[in-house]
């Protein structure tokens, strides 16, 4: 097989995509809660929304290693649970139920029915269910429908039919509803096209009057088949359906929406027919018709109303009124059909209305939103249009009708969740100077797209902040009395003292608490029912409830160097190096151990865990030296303070903790001990609770400061707050109990501590110098912190600058009026009072028009302002589609701005009237660009580049080399070398790595000495390149347009040749070969992420870590490919990467392997997404995995682990 | 001469299963139309390929999706005259 190669890489995702495909409402944990499941890519998300917060969390997410086109609940009559079914690229049916108790998906059902992949008559792109859960109708674009029936059996299952077929040649499927007809034969709604006619018909005439139809499928419930019931021609235009309820609660039927109308259809009814609203203003075009991208049908006591959005985002409530009878009941048959305008909010690939009076809208581009209804738009001043006066006939004229956007009313924004979609750009660069690079992208699109920095950290919400008389050295909170539910002190240890707060309505210094004022304190803690203990250098102070002191004091010329205690014990470690033993006894008070125990060096720290529920004492002491190692001494009454086991450090220690943790290899609790060194690292071991072995262990380089860690608690798990120059928190993943560490966007803290009071029940307390400061973690399911700044129109590109902290982004906006004309009409002076209304962009757009333009330059400053200091706006309808910082040899070396742009562009198929190079200088440190002069050029440049001094530039099929004049640039060489279009350009030495928009990629040779450029290395298969980079001289890295990345390299002989010296004269006249260039490039990686590569590079993302490919994805994944060094690894990695693909096949029905392989076999790559899933199996799966490899399933997943954790997050 | 017969029921079997199965007179036409409407199937069941086209052409997917299947109903124009 052509898998093998003598390069592997490890996939991984670091950032799953956020684009939403659809996104779906149902109580799918079977309460009455609804919670929403949403698709993107390739994953299948399920979201919690709640209503007291506003806040929408995410509950599960997984990898279905399939694409998923289409999603649909449903419920079986007398159940309570809602199951989603899929449509995926595995030519299967989908049937799958949520486990709460569990928290996985569960797969019920798998149907084949047809080939893999998406193709034209495959089902999988429409679904529609009946409402009452009795079938459900799969189709494909063309031709094939299938309905299959569910039902149930006797113990209560879901079961499946086979496929009933409903199949029409030669059709078009527009849109597809299951219709509300109560108990009855369930229904099927389809918008259809058939184009038999057109393609008989020469003269063009069939095409001209072709007929879309509204199509009633009703599936016969008792002969088990289904029938075209209805047939009838409805508006050309018409693209999309909503079902109507039946029933009780209404007329049945559909709304098909078409361009600028909305009509209600029925079998059985007359047609009603409202136009949709146009948008009045003097920036729009009164003659612009909306067609209808979204809608929801939203049901409620007895009545229903609709949500629809135009393509402009504003959403009409339109409702329908029925014929009421004598007794005012309405009668199911429909009077008219009503609609106004709502509200606006952004354009929505899906839109969910909750019972609990929330509206998700899962945005097409950017942020997704999640909104309370205020109230319905019942009474406002907003001028509703019905249908009485307009005609029901699609063909008729009608005067069209108008509204005034305004800012919402009916609903209030309460959360908006982050999405990265569509990602345009990224670059992964250290600008602020700390240990790990930053990640900046650009990424949405019109007024809503942002320029976004990401940054590997946790969230954390900073309560208190407030200065302390001098600085202290530690912190530690505590409760009176075992059975208190918050804390009441926070003792501060200063050098020569201690300071007691009693945390209540205000925090505030008491005195009469028992505690030592006057030494410093070591360690503070609630010991038994209702005692304190306090830890000094000169002893141990033990209060009783009522205020009697008992002191153990030191023996003479000793001090205490090092204490830990939990709430039956207490160990303290002497400046001789003598460990003393503390127990509690019955009657609660402290009793020393006789046994002591001098250890070989002076003792740095100590621990004692947590005393195990049930238990009287912690089985073990942890014994840190200065000699560099860790002993494990028993507790044990009958071994007391015997050595259990060592470990030897690479330096001392200087703090340790045993703490129990979830973990994923045991599915429970482990003992771990957690180590931090004096050199910064952290370690993490696997302690033994029986034998007191230490194994399995994991380190960390957390700083170059001496580590000190923390017991805490996260989400009611235990975690670990680990202190260097920055602060860390370690905890278990909350879905994949992974143990992650993860740096705190936080100032970095010298003392930590747990903190719990009545306003803030799970938080921690710190020193900073010398702040006391309070504050929590909200979130630990996302380890990825962003920061976003607005941008005006769709960033198309960016660069950074060659020695600043600053970008420069180009944007351009298709079909969208540029400032000026925008600025001549409002400032017209026939504008009607009230129509020159300025609403802000970013919720409302911008005002459209065919053809138009709307472009600018923006100077982005992401670290101080961390906003954009300059926007440059393009005029003449030029849109700015490349940009370059390029330096030119001619002008010493100064470097200046480059920007490409094109006038009157179309889009498809691809003209222009002509194009420009746009050269700005830098001013005040880049902060501000200065107009130069430009270049006009017969196309628009689409690629530009800094080489040798000066400019290369893609124009067309054409490579140029400019130079910088004093009036323009100067043209200095050409050649014609790719077929299409030149998309992208790299560079090392005089080579020029062109990519073509559909022919992947030529090497191209400058021979400085005949001023020739010559493609010397092309490819053998059209790749529709979108982006590149250069991995070494040889190599390059790409993805292209169908979601593929790819490694090519060029014959080493190829290489040589075409850098030997003198003129290039061998190359001209090497014979071509196949009509390309003389040499082809050799494959050396392919791999299909699903999502489409923009943007990749060669960088670490880590400190200390090794180089890796980091790539992101147009609905905002973010990847990276890590080389594989030893081939033993690579060879592990293949049998795990095959045991999973059978014992863990992916949840839709896809073959992992042929998914992996969609347009070329996968080869020399690994998933690492599935080999993460790994420790998400059942214990039995993964102990039979572990055997099959001749390894322990803990070093499996070390090794899973750290291919993860040494390169990335 | 059975063979050619079942052969023959064969090929329309595919025909009439597989959309598109070409056949000893296939037109350039046919073909084509064929091939223009796998491919704008193929950009319509993509999500990432209609996304990234709507976000080039600056328009919304939904109605980038009605745009691409109103253009299967006739890909490459008009069929050519049927010379008798």
């Amino acid at each position: 097989m052509a898998t093998t190669s003598s390069m592997f890489m490890y996939s991984l995702t670091i950032q799953p995509p956020t684009s939403v495909t659809q996104a779906i409402l149902g109580q799918f944990a079977g309460t009455k809660e609804q919670q929403i499941v949403t698709a993107s890519g390739s994953r299948l998300t399920i979201h919690r929304p709640d209503p007291t917060q506003g806040k929408v969390s995410t509950i599960l997410s997984q990898d279905v290693f399939g694409i998923i086109r289409t999603l649909a609940a449903f419920r079986l009559a007398g159940s309570n649970k809602d199951f989603i079914i899929i449509g995926s690229d595995s030519g299967r049916i989908t049937i799958i139920e949520y486990l709460p108790a569990q928290n996985r998906f569960n797969r019920l059902h798998l149907e084949t029915f047809g080939k893999s992949g998406i193709r034209r008559v495959i089902p999988g792109q429409y679904l529609a269910v009946d409402p009452k859960g009795r079938a459900c109708l799969i189709a494909s674009a063309e031709k094939n429908k299938l309905v299959y029936v569910l039902n149930r059996n006797a113990q209560a299952e879901l079961t499946i039919s086979s496929p009933l077929e409903a199949h029409k040649p030669q059709t078009l499927v527009f849109a597809l509803v299951g219709l509300d007809v109560g108990y009855e034969n369930p229904i099927f709604a389809v918008l259809e096209v058939d184009y038999t006619e057109c393609d008989q018909d020469p003269t063009g005439q069939a095409f001209e009057e072709v007929e879309k139809s509204l199509v009633y499928y009703e599936l016969d419930l008792g002969l088990n088949h289904v029938v075209r019931k209805w047939s009838d021609p409805v508006d050309r235009t018409a693209s999309m359906l909503l079902q109507v309820p039946g029933g009780t609660d209404g007329p049945s039927g559909v709304l098909v929406c078409g361009l600028d109308n909305v009509t209600y259809r029925h079998s059985n009814q007359d047609a009603f027919r409202v136009p949709i609203p146009r948008r009045r203003g003097v920036t729009e075009n009164p003659e612009r018709k909306r067609c209808i991208t979204a809608g929801v049908m939203h049901r409620m006591r007895g009545a229903f109303f609709f949500l629809l959005q135009s393509e402009d985002g504003d959403l009409f409530k339109v409702t329908i009124d029925m014929i009421e009878d004598d007794s005012g009941q309405p009668t199911g048959e429909v009077k008219k059909l009503k609609i106004k305008y709502f509200d606006t909010v952004p354009i929505a690939s899906n839109l969910c209305i909750l019972k609990s009076g929330f509206l998700f809208v899962a945005s097409e581009t950017g942020n997704h939103h999640f909104y309370q209804f205020e109230k319905l738009g019942d009474d406002d001043n907003e001028a509703e249009y019905d249908s009485d006066s307009f005609p029901a006939d699609p063909t008729e004229p009608y005067t069209p009708v108008y509204f005034h956007p305004r800012p919402s009313e009916n609903v209030n924004l309460v959360e908006s969740i982050d999405s990265m979609n569509p990602q345009l750009d990224c670059k992964v660069a250290n600008l602020t100077d700390e240990d790990a690079p930053q990640i900046y992208s650009i990424c949405g699109s019109g007024a809503r797209s942002s320029f976004r920095t990401l940054k590997h950290g946790l969230e954390v919400n900073d309560i208190v902040d407030s200065e302390l008389p001098s600085v202290p050295a530690a912190v530690w909170t505590t409760k009176i009395t075992r059975n208190d539910e918050f804390d009441a002190y926070i003792v501060l240890s200063f050098d020569n003292g201690t300071l007691v707060l009693s945390i209540g309505e205000t925090v505030e210094e008491v005195t009469d608490t028992g505690f030592l004022s006057s030494a410093s304190t070591l360690a503070v803690q609630q010991l038994g029912e209702d005692a304190l203990i306090q830890v000094h250098p000169k002893g141990i102070r033990h209060i009783r409830a009522d205020r009697r002191v008992n002191e153990w004091p030191v023996p003479q010329h000793r001090s205490i160097v090092a204490a830990t205690t939990n709430e039956r014990q207490v160990a303290v470690a002497l400046s001789s190096g003598e460990i003393v033993y503390f127990e509690m006894d019955s009657d609660g008070s402290l009793a020393e151990y006789d046994e002591k125990r001098e250890m070989s060096g002076t003792v740095t720290c100590l621990s004692l865990g947590e005393v195990p529920e049930g238990r009287v004492r912690s089985q073990f002491l942890a014994v840190g030296c200065d000699d560099s190692t860790v002993r494990i001494l028993s507790l044990d009454p009958d071994s007391t303070l015997e050595n259990k086991s060592v470990q030897a450090l690479t330096s001392a220690p200087s703090a340790l903790s045993i703490m129990a943790m979830p973990d994923s290899t045991s599915g429970g609790s482990t003992l771990y001990l957690h180590i931090g060194l004096y050199s910064g690292v952290y370690l993490r071991t696997v302690l033994d609770e029986i034998t007191g072995e230490l194994s399995d262990t994991r380190t960390r380089f957390l700083g170059p400061k001496p580590a000190k860690l923390f017991r805490v608690s996260v989400k009611g798990e235990p975690a670990v707050l680990a202190l260097s120059s920055r602060s860390w928190l370690g905890y278990s993943d909350p879905q994949t109990k992974n143990f992650m560490l993860t740096p705190l966007s936080y100032v970095p803290l010298e003392w930590g501590s747990n903190f719990s009071s009545e306003q803030c029940t799970e938080g921690m307390v710190g020193i900073q110098g010398q702040n006391l400061r309070i504050f929590s973690i909200e979130k630990l399911g996302s380890n990825l912190l962003q920061e976003s700044i607005p941008l005006t129109y769709t960033p198309r590109k960016f660069v950074r600058h060659p020695e600043h902290p600053l970008f420069y982004t180009v944007e351009s906006e298709n079909n969208t009026l540029s400032i000026a004309t925008k600025e001549q009409l409002l400032n017209d002076k026939t504008v009607v009072n009230g129509d020159g209304v300025r609403l802000p962009p970013d919720e409302f757009g911008y005002p459209r028009a065919q053809g138009h333009w709307a472009s600018c330059i923006h100077v982005v400053d992401p670290v101080t302002a961390k906003a954009t200091l300059q926007q440059i706006d393009l005029t003449d309808n030029e849109a700015a589609t490349t940009m370059a910082a390029v330096s030119f040899a001619s002008q010493s070396d100064e470097t200046f701005l480059v920007v490409g742009t094109g006038k009157d562009v179309t889009v498809s198929p691809r003209s222009s009237s002509a194009g420009f190079i746009y050269i700005y200088r830098f001013l005040e440190d880049g902060k501000e660009l200065e107009f130069i002069h430009k270049t006009k050029t017969e196309q628009p440049p689409s690629a530009l580049l800094a080489f040798q001094g000066r400019l290369v530039a893609g124009i067309g099929t054409e490579l140029r080399i400019y130079d910088l004049g004093l009036k323009q640039l100067l043209r200095k060489c050409q050649a014609q070398v790719v077929p299409n279009l030149i998309v992208g350009l790299q560079t090392q030495g005089s080579r020029i790595i062109v990519s073509d928009v559909q022919e992947s990629i030529i090497y191209v040779v400058y021979k400085q000495q005949e001023n020739r450029l010559i493609p010397f290395v092309d490819d053998v298969v059209a790749r529709w390149t979108t982006c590149t980079t250069m991995v070494d001289y040889e190599t390059v890295a790409g993805g292209d347009k169908f979601g593929n990345l790819w490694l090519l390299r060029c014959p080493q002989k190829a290489s040589e040749e075409a850098d030997e010296d003198g003129s290039g004269a061998h190359l001209v006249h090497e014979r071509q070969y196949l009509q390309g260039a003389p040499n082809r490039l050799a494959l050396m990686c392919h791999f299909f992420p699903q999502d489409i590569p923009t943007s990749m590079q060669k960088t670490q993302l880590v400190a200390g870590g090794r180089d890796v490919l980091v790539w992101t994805g147009l609905q905002g994944t973010l990847g990276i490919l890590v080389p594989f060094v030893s081939r033993e690894d690579v060879d592990f990695f293949q049998t795990l990467e095959q045991h999973l693909r059978g014992e863990e096949a992916p949840l839709a029905g896809r073959d992992h392997l042929i998914y992996r392989s969609y347009y070329v076999p996968v080869k020399g790559m690994i998933d690492g997404d599935l080999c993460e899933r790994y420790s998400l199996l059942a214990n039995d799966k993964k102990q039979m995995i572990a055997g099959e490899l001749d390894r322990s399933v803990r070093e499996i997943e070390r090794k899973i682990s750290d291919m993860r954790t040494r390169v990335a997050y | 001469m059975a063979d050619k017969l079942r052969t023959q029921q064969q090929l329309e079997q595919l025909q009439a299963r597989y959309v598109g199965t070409g056949h000893a007179d296939t037109t350039k036409f046919e073909w084509a139309s064929n091939i223009h409407r796998d491919s704008l199937a193929s950009y319509i069941g993509h999500p990432p390929l209609l996304a990234y086209m709507s976000l080039g052409m600056g328009e919304p997917k939904e109605k980038v999706r009605a745009m691409f299947l109103e253009r299967m109903i006739q890909p490459v124009g008009k069929p050519p005259a049927v010379e008798d």
